[in-house]
């Protein structure tokens, strides 16, 4: 049977850039599908009824929800090519902690710098500094997180070095001031086609998304 | 060389208990250190310095924290027993969809209820119904949450079969009743029932005293703002 596969998308989602990375570090085709987070598709509210979120990977009718679980379920279907994580358990265990760190902490910190104001977007770019340096320790000499190659933890932060752009506008600061080893790895990163292919462009999420969101929510 | 485990906990955090589980599962002798969290241990602050929180475990001198990465670290390490989670990625990824609801979605919700009253609570009691009703409906047809014996989702859940009744019994509010949830009021009993769960629960007593004490601040913030 060939295989079908969907991927259901929006551009500016960081979490969707990090599938579409995945696939195409993989060399995986598959149907990109565009959604509309302010007004979603059916399609959408049927295979993520939970979360009626994106990314959803839709794999021979069947959907997988949630970015990293999504990641780590492309890795063990094609297994054959591109490994994302290390066969070590302890050094996989590594990979997700670091994957996961990057779930827990980038995404809010950003959040709160472009939707926020005053002291709370204030605090939000000292965290967000603060992860970064945090991520830039743990990445060290290394090419990328992965090592030699790509690995989960390049995929789940590079999405957000797209949205860098629209941080340092919103927040009035420099990025690669505070953490320059962090924005040397996003630009090694996007030397590699599967990566530029699959992010979005900076300045479009913050003039076609960004500005677009901030009016419909009624904030400057 | 000889397995060295240590697993830091403390005596209460059902997110440890996960850690304890899955070892006594899969037969891995282990050692205990009680860790006190109002005066964290140098090793601790070593072994988790990005979070310096329970459970880690640390297996011939290397250290990991996050209990449900732990879990899989155990489940890949110690393959020859007990798997704990599905050999199939599809059901692998709907597992750990299921065990990233648990931590992200329930547990807040039902604190949420736990920790507020009146209005406040009848609020907040809303998205708990919402979150144990997809549970109830994740059950069908299973008699544990990864089939015919407990597994990983078990685990990932099992602070349900501790943690709520106690909550009930703390604020005389019914959570998991068994006209609404039958399935969860077996599982709860099921799961509770495995012999070497049942020996793991912390001090009811202790725990109830505990979690009163974790109230009250709580509440007392919200007093505080009502008009005198």
């Amino acid at each position: 049977m060939a295989e079908e596969l969907v991927l259901l998308n929006f551009f500016s989602s960081a979490f969707a850039m990090r599938v579409r990375v995945a696939l195409a570090e993989k060399g995986i085709q598959y149907e990109c599908k565009e959604d509309n987070l302010f007004d979603k598709s059916p399609l959408l509210l049927e295979m993520n009824p939970i979360h009626k979120k994106v990314p959803v990977l839709i794999h021979n009718g069947k959907p997988i929800c949630e970015s990293l679980i999504i990641v780590q379920y492309i890795d063990e279907v094609w297994n054959d090519r591109s490994p994302l994580l290390a066969s070590d358990p302890y050094q996989r265990s590594q990979t997700r902690f670091w994957a996961d760190y990057v779930d827990k902490k980038v995404y809010s910190a950003g959040k709160r710098i472009w939707l926020g104001k005053g002291e709370e977007k204030e605090a939000a770019k000292k965290e967000l500094l603060e992860v970064l340096k945090t991520l830039e320790r743990e990445l060290g000499d290394k090419v990328y997180f992965g090592g030699e190659t790509i690995g989960l933890v390049d995929v789940a932060l590079l999405p957000f070095s797209s949205w860098f752009y629209t941080y340092e506008t919103c927040g009035n600061f420099s990025i690669e001031a505070e953490c320059p080893k962090i924005v040397a790895w996003a630009r090694r990163c996007m030397k590699k086609e599967s990566v530029s292919k699959s992010l979005a462009d900076p300045h479009k999420i913050y003039n076609d998304f960004v500005l677009d969101a901030k009016k419909k929510l009624g904030i400057e | 060389m000889a397995e060295e485990v240590k697993v830091l906990r403390t005596w209460s955090s059902p997110f440890a208990l996960r850690i304890v589980w899955a070892l006594k599962l899969k037969g891995v002798e282990y050692e205990t250190i009680l860790e006190d969290l109002s005066s964290k241990s140098p090793l601790l602050v070593q072994y988790n310095p990005v979070y310096k929180k329970v459970p880690v475990l640390v297996h011939n001198g290397k250290a990991m924290a996050e209990s449900l990465l732990i879990l899989e670290y155990i489940d890949e390490t110690w393959k020859q027993k007990y798997p704990l989670l599905p050999e199939d990625p599809y059901e692998r990824a709907r597992a750990r969809f299921w065990a990233k609801f648990s931590d992200d979605k329930v547990l807040p919700s039902i604190w949420d209820a736990f920790t507020t009253q009146g209005k406040e609570q009848e609020e907040a009691i809303m998205p708990v119904m919402e979150n144990l009703k997809l549970l109830e409906e994740e059950l069908r047809g299973k008699k544990f949450f990864s089939g015919e014996t407990i597994g990983f989702l078990d685990l990932a859940l099992g602070w349900l079969a501790n943690l709520v009744s106690m909550f009930e019994e703390i604020t005389g509010l019914k959570m998991i009743d068994e006209e609404t949830f039958p399935l969860l009021v077996a599982w709860i009993h099921d799961f509770s029932h495995v012999p070497l769960i049942q020996e793991t629960w912390p001090p009811r007593d202790r725990m109830l005293t505990k979690f009163r004490a974790m109230r009250e601040p709580y509440l007392a913030a919200a007093r505080n703002h009502l008009p005198k």
